[in-house]
């Protein structure tokens, strides 16, 4: 029997009858094997309730053939629960987590069943984060450190609890679940499509261009909507530009972090100038409002091509010289290099993903891998470091924004402004009964949203995961036997989305 | 005195401002700052006792009574008397003790990690005072600052070169002491990399204001000293050491914060014992040049 449906990330949405409904055991035995291939990774994998009870999706990718393996299974769970993946490999951990929290599926053998976001339709009511179960050592040496769940500076909120041994980590355990937005209720609530795209925008504030562009090649799959050569080019410019100024602000918070003014203050101009651009181009600093579904607002026009060319040249000049100076700044790299070190194999065994996994030389970058948009046109090569630790964390950014400068010139360089881009379509029918993803690499990793439709076309389902769900385990693991007062610089050289884990 | 104790902040403000191309703001800012801390009451956390609120008022008034006893250049201090310059070093101590057992009053996990760094390096860098101090005293055959820097004395060149060496030393434990970048960096928000500002966290009002005079106060003290040293080889003046205290030491300390990254906590024992190993070597070298000279 075959197991998978084959499809990619190109073409339109799958009908929801083709995708086989496969006997848990077998996929089970099949996932034992093909998990440890490092080419394939997950993508997805919920459950949605159906009259018989819940049908499971898994989202595989492989990495190599650009194809992506989509299953789903009906499994009797309560007579016989069902055994864990997690424990054949660990990067399901966050997806058998919240189905877990969600529909009390008792996954057998799974090492660290505990809550994942206290959403407010966790099936255990009792369950809150005052009960939230800790993992704690016993020992006369070792103390705890707890910090949170209110932030001391403005960001949000997140528990960390730290066991020390002197000024030495020996554990990090992570509590996060402190929004219960509601996000994935949200998008199916109303079928606005003008507000599920100002919520999709909202997901991650920080990276508001690149879930609004999954949320909007998710509804153009369902509409079997082929976006125009100039639309797909014009999003890759602004998620490119979303991603120079994050790398931007990250490489300025390190040196804060570190207490080097000169290149905090360097890199905070350049930033400015950076997200002022993207204000001239579509009114707003972080590019909302700039991507819609089926068109845009915001069509570039030949004064703000010419504005975007001339200020990246001159971030790109600048941030250039910065990056020189920092591999010659000495006490920048004694705080760097080899702190925080995560091995490719651990990056591999969490499932890492995006520009993290890749400065541990894990070669996980949707825009090869995957390629959607105009990057199916763009011959991408992601920019790999092996060390994994912090110093190679920051030299992916540095790399990367001369990397997506260079895009931009080059892209905009003989461009003409397109006459052919229409304004967004909000009401195009979507296909029935079917199930639509889009998988997207923003600044921080892979997105990927996954959407199913009912017999009337309407969105019934909608699961979002940002890159953060699986590389917070890799920042618990990169401060381990670090000093505790490395942590913010490890924190910062993942710079890990609290709301986006806590959708 | 109360000139320099003044001033350093906001010249090491105004350099860190220059530096990032900034305006900076005002000079005095700080002051202002300050002014407004001890217009406000205090708040006081449940579990503390009163151990907690003497603290601020044991570590100003032992900073103050350290600093009657440091003259500027030939400008005679208030109090003077033979071996005060032991007192002046356990001054500081008690100081110290103050305000690590009120951190420690506290039950906080930070104010905890933080005590125990600002005792570790309490405890490292007091040989480095200590014999920074006694070349002084061997240099003059006198154990009280006042006599110390009575008379401007007629120095050898490699005498000259040891006295500079023994400013530098003074310099870094002012570094030390004042928790600035390498060692410590007073403008970051993460408590867990903190050492002295942790240990004021729970303070407020009044009480954060004394801590901050007392800080003024701190760096005034080892300052001067190292101005002195300097000024009792080229011009002894006390409008010679007091700029000189004010400018030297508050520049270099903002060229430093701008320039470098702090350094990682574990490294500072290194940084603190490479000044002891320093202030060793100063001491033996004048030793042994003060015997020559006799000889």
């Amino acid at each position: 029997m075959k197991l998978y449906l084959t499809t990619n990330n190109r073409a339109s949405a799958v009908e929801l009858s083709n995708i086989p409904i496969v006997d848990y055991t077998e996929l089970y035995r099949d996932l034992s094997e093909r998990m440890s291939d490092t080419r394939y990774h997950v993508a997805h994998y919920f459950a949605t309730e159906i009259e018989s009870g819940l049908r499971f999706y898994l989202i595989l990718l492989d990495d190599e053939t650009s194809e992506v393996l989509i299953t789903s299974f009906i499994p009797d769970y309560y007579a016989e629960g069902l055994a864990s993946l997690t424990s054949i490999h660990p990067q399901f951990h966050p997806f058998e987590r919240e189905m877990h929290e969600l529909y009390g599926i008792p996954f057998d053998s799974h090492p660290w069943l505990k809550p994942l976001r206290f959403s407010h339709d966790r099936r255990d009511k009792s369950s809150t984060m005052d009960s939230y179960p800790f993992y704690s050592i016993e020992g006369k040496e070792l103390h705890e450190v707890n910090v949170g769940p209110i932030h001391a500076g403005i960001i949000e909120p997140g528990a960390f609890r730290f066991i020390c041994d002197g000024e030495q980590v020996l554990h990090l355990e992570i509590a996060l679940g402190y929004q219960h937005r509601g996000v994935e209720g949200e998008m199916v609530k109303s079928a606005n499509r003008l507000r599920q795209t100002l919520i999709a925008e909202s997901i991650a504030g920080d990276t508001a261009v690149g879930h609004a562009t999954a949320y909007c090649e998710l509804i153009e799959k369902f509409a079997n909507f082929e976006a125009h050569k100039s639309l797909r080019l014009e999003r890759m410019i602004a998620i490119e530009l979303e991603r120079i100024a994050m790398h931007l602000a990250d490489t300025g918070a390190l040196a804060t972090d570190i207490g080097f003014q000169l290149y905090q203050v360097a890199c905070e101009a350049l930033r400015t100038v950076t997200i002022n651009t993207t204000q001239a181009w579509c009114g707003n600093r972080f590019g909302k409002s700039l991507i819609r579904p089926m068109g845009s607002n915001h069509p570039l026009t030949k004064a703000k091509i010419e504005l975007i060319c001339k200020n990246i040249a001159d971030v790109r000049r600048r941030y250039n010289e910065i990056r020189e100076d920092i591999f010659e700044a000495h006490t920048l790299l004694a705080r760097f290099e080899q702190c925080g070190l995560v091995p490719k194999g651990e990056m591999e065994r969490i499932g890492g993903v995006g520009q993290a996994a890749r400065a541990s030389g894990v070669k996980r970058d949707i825009r090869l891998t995957h390629p959607s948009g105009y990057y199916t046109e763009l011959e991408h090569h992601p920019i790999l470091k092996s060390d994994g630790d912090v110093m190679s964390r920051l030299a992916t950014r540095l790399d990367e924004v001369i990397q997506s400068a260079d895009y931009i010139e080059r892209l905009l360089a003989n461009y003409t402004p397109s006459q052919d881009i229409t304004p967004p379509d909000y009401n195009a029918p979507l296909k029935a009964n079917s199930l639509s993803f889009s998988l997207v690499e923003g600044w921080r990793g892979e997105i990927c949203h996954v959407a199913l439709t009912d017999e009337n076309g309407a969105i019934v389902k909608y699961k979002i995961k940002d890159p953060s769900l699986h590389n917070w385990l890799g920042l618990a693991i990169a401060v381990r036997s670090e000093g505790i007062s490395d942590f913010p610089i490890n924190n910062k050289s993942f710079n890990l989305s609290y709301c986006g884990h806590d959708l | 005195m109360v000139v320099v104790a003044l001033s350093i902040t906001g010249v090491i403000n105004r350099t860190r401002a220059l530096l990032a191309g900034r305006k900076g703001i005002r000079f005095f800012q700080h002051i202002y700052n300050v002014r407004l801390l001890l217009r406000k009451g205090s708040v006081y956390s449940t579990t503390t006792t009163a151990l907690f609120r003497i603290a601020p008022v044991v570590y100003l008034g032992s900073a103050l009574l350290a600093s009657l006893f440091i003259p500027v250049a030939n400008l005679e201090p208030l109090l003077s008397f033979h071996g005060d310059i032991i007192l002046v070093a356990y001054l500081l101590a008690l100081s110290r003790v103050a305000i690590i057992l009120a951190a420690m009053d506290t039950g906080s996990s930070f104010e905890g990690m933080g005590a125990a760094r600002e005792a570790l390096y309490g405890a490292l860098v007091e040989p480095a005072l200590m014999m920074a101090m006694a070349t002084l005293a061997l240099f003059c055959g006198y154990s009280s600052f006042a006599e110390i820097f009575s008379t401007a004395q007629e120095m050898s060149v490699n005498l000259t070169i040891v006295l500079i060496l023994v400013a530098y030393v003074f310099f870094i434990i002012m570094i030390i002491e004042a928790g600035r970048v390498p060692v410590d960096d007073p403008k970051t928000h993460l408590e867990l990399t903190m050492i002295h500002e942790v240990i004021c966290l729970d303070y407020s009002g009044v009480d954060m204001g004394m801590i901050h005079i007392a800080g003024w106060l701190k760096n005034a003290i080892f300052a001067t000293i190292a101005a002195n040293a300097v000024a009792v080889t080229i011009s002894f003046h006390w409008w010679f050491a007091a700029p000189l205290a004010i400018l030297v030491t508050g520049v270099a300390i903002g060229v430093v914060e701008s320039l470098r990254a702090r350094n990682k906590l574990s490294r500072n024992i290194t940084y603190i014992l490479t000044i002891v190993a320093m202030a060793a070597l100063v001491l033996l070298t004048g030793f042994l040049l003060i015997q020559n000279i006799e000889i």
